[in-house]
């Protein structure tokens, strides 16, 4: 049963170029997601292509100008505003991208067992440093003291102790060294095993692979694809977007070979299809309208041409 | 030309050595690959291969001679973050230029848009930006290159774009490269030989 569900989300933000003159950047257009409890799921796309975004807009944290439109849910019920912010940091909570994060003034562990809801904070705080090989006496320590390893384990052990039933981790991996990662990604996988609904956002589809059970490839704001990770295989022959089959064909352990062209910007995006001037398969038909997710061999795709 | 470094070693104030006794060799057109986990100071030691830095112990030298440090450096070094490596306050074509003026062909290769070259760096994306960065290291007299996790951040896509260009100049002029990464896949792919730093 879905915990999460997103659907046809839009986000757009207005900017004041000269004078009044005002532009608008359509960030997110019509996306969807659904994450379930005891699952992963891994959100991978290039840098702009609207992944952080989306989990500012589960939280309720994006800037007052960015219009939302589309529909959010929450164990069935509809995901208000005011929702979000009774739910966040208790039953979804984030693990954020940066460790720039934690609160540079307190010391880390006192910012942990602020986040415990049930039990003893102390012990909470304790226990969980200790599964995550934090020496005790990184708890009275400040956030410039850490390793950018440590610090980001101080960040997943906050999410931890809230006991949370969602958990979003926005780029958790980048800059560790491959033992303090796979330990940080056999994290999450332990989560969701233990029944929480995991969303992990990265642009590593090689450390998605190894933990995930399906994967959403975004575009331009948009999801184009939502595969089981079974289909990353071969020379992605399974895969059905031709933006996902180009990206895992560019990673340096297949082919290497990168598709022409960039994404484009979000206050010039193209009419119809958003892949469409870099795609192979693109007709005439691809001009006339964005197309819409629909399913296909276990997955979904937005491509008029997929088969 | 050939890129030596011997006897490396480096430390900040009185505190333990990073790393002593490194050695490298980079001969024209050779690609080395440098591991080693994070805090080794595999950083360090790419500054100090760039020039950025002076090392404590040991030398680095250009064909036998030490490198003046005035003019164009023929060592050139790119970011991990270009965002923290340009001007905020330059347009695009300030910060490109402010070494050497790559021709349309390049500005092709690297599939840099003309009309990025007017936007301010915050309205662009990050692979974007570091194909700014890249090209700019390479002016003329760029004999090195250092690669300094140049790609971690960026889609695959981009990533590959980005190398495929570098690799093309690289043949071309016959320049070598020291390439700084966690991700063994992408050094694999890229290699002539991989040295460990520990």
């Amino acid at each position: 049963m879905p915990i999460l569900e997103v659907k046809n989300l839009s986000v757009a933000f207005t900017q004041y170029t000269t004078g009044f003159k005002q532009k608008s950047h359509q960030v997110i257009s019509d996306l969807n997601v659904t994450l379930e409890a005891g699952k992963i799921l891994a959100v991978v796309g290039a840098s702009g292509s609207g992944k952080s975004l989306l989990a500012h807009a589960i939280l309720g944290v994006l800037p007052t100008n960015a219009k939302v439109s589309g529909s959010m849910t929450y164990v069935g019920e509809e995901l208000t505003h005011a929702r979000k912010i009774a739910l966040r940091g208790k039953e979804i909570a984030l693990v954020p991208q940066s460790v720039n994060y934690l609160d540079p003034l307190m010391k880390v562990g006192k910012q942990v067992r602020t986040s415990v809801r049930t039990g003893d904070p102390k012990e909470a705080q304790k226990n969980v440093f200790e599964r995550y090989h934090l020496k005790p006496e990184v708890e009275g320590m400040y956030p410039f003291e850490l390793s950018g390893g440590m610090a980001r384990r101080t960040l997943l052990s906050t999410a931890i102790v809230s006991g949370a039933k969602v958990i979003i981790a926005d780029e958790p991996t980048p800059g560790l060294d491959p033992t303090v990662m796979k330990e940080a990604l056999g994290n999450f996988r332990e989560l969701a095993d233990s029944g929480c609904a995991v969303m992990l956002i990265t642009h590593d589809i090689d450390s998605a692979l190894s933990i995930a059970d399906e994967i959403a490839v975004f575009y331009a704001g948009t999801t184009v694809e939502i595969a089981p990770v079974t289909d990353f295989t071969g020379k992605g022959e399974a895969l059905r977007h031709p933006y996902s089959k180009a990206l895992w064909r560019a990673l340096p352990q297949n082919d290497f070979i990168p598709i022409k062209g960039s994404q484009p910007h979000s206050s010039a995006l193209p009419p119809g299809c958003l892949f469409e001037p870099r795609c192979p398969w693109a007709t005439s038909d691809c001009r006339k309208g964005r197309p819409e997710m629909r399913e296909l061999r276990d997955g979904t795709v937005r491509c008029i041409h997929a088969t | 030309m050939q890129l030596e470094a011997r006897d490396i070693g480096f430390r900040y104030g009185n505190g333990a050595w990073l790393f002593r006794g490194v050695n490298l060799t980079v001969k024209p057109g050779e690609i080395v690959g440098i591991v080693g986990p994070s805090g080794q100071g595999k950083t360090t030691f790419a500054r100090i291969l760039a020039g950025f830095e002076e090392p404590i112990e040991g030398t680095v030298t250009l064909d036998g001679f030490s490198v003046q440090n005035k003019g164009y450096y023929p060592v050139q070094l790119v970011f991990q973050h270009p965002e923290k490596a340009i001007n905020p306050r330059w347009k695009m074509h300030k910060s490109l230029h402010e070494g050497w003026k790559p021709d349309q062909a390049l500005l092709d290769t690297f599939g840099i848009e003309r009309e990025w070259l007017t936007r301010w760096p915050g309205e662009l994306s990050g692979g974007e930006l570091q194909r700014f960065c890249v090209l700019r290291a390479l002016g003329p007299e760029t004999r090195f290159l250092i690669a300094d996790e140049m790609t971690t951040m960026l889609d695959a896509i981009t990533q590959a774009q980005i190398w495929h260009a570098v690799l093309e100049i690289s043949r071309k002029r016959n320049m070598g490269i020291v390439v700084i990464s966690h991700e063994a896949k992408l050094i694999e792919r890229l290699c002539d030989r991989v040295i460990e730093l520990v």
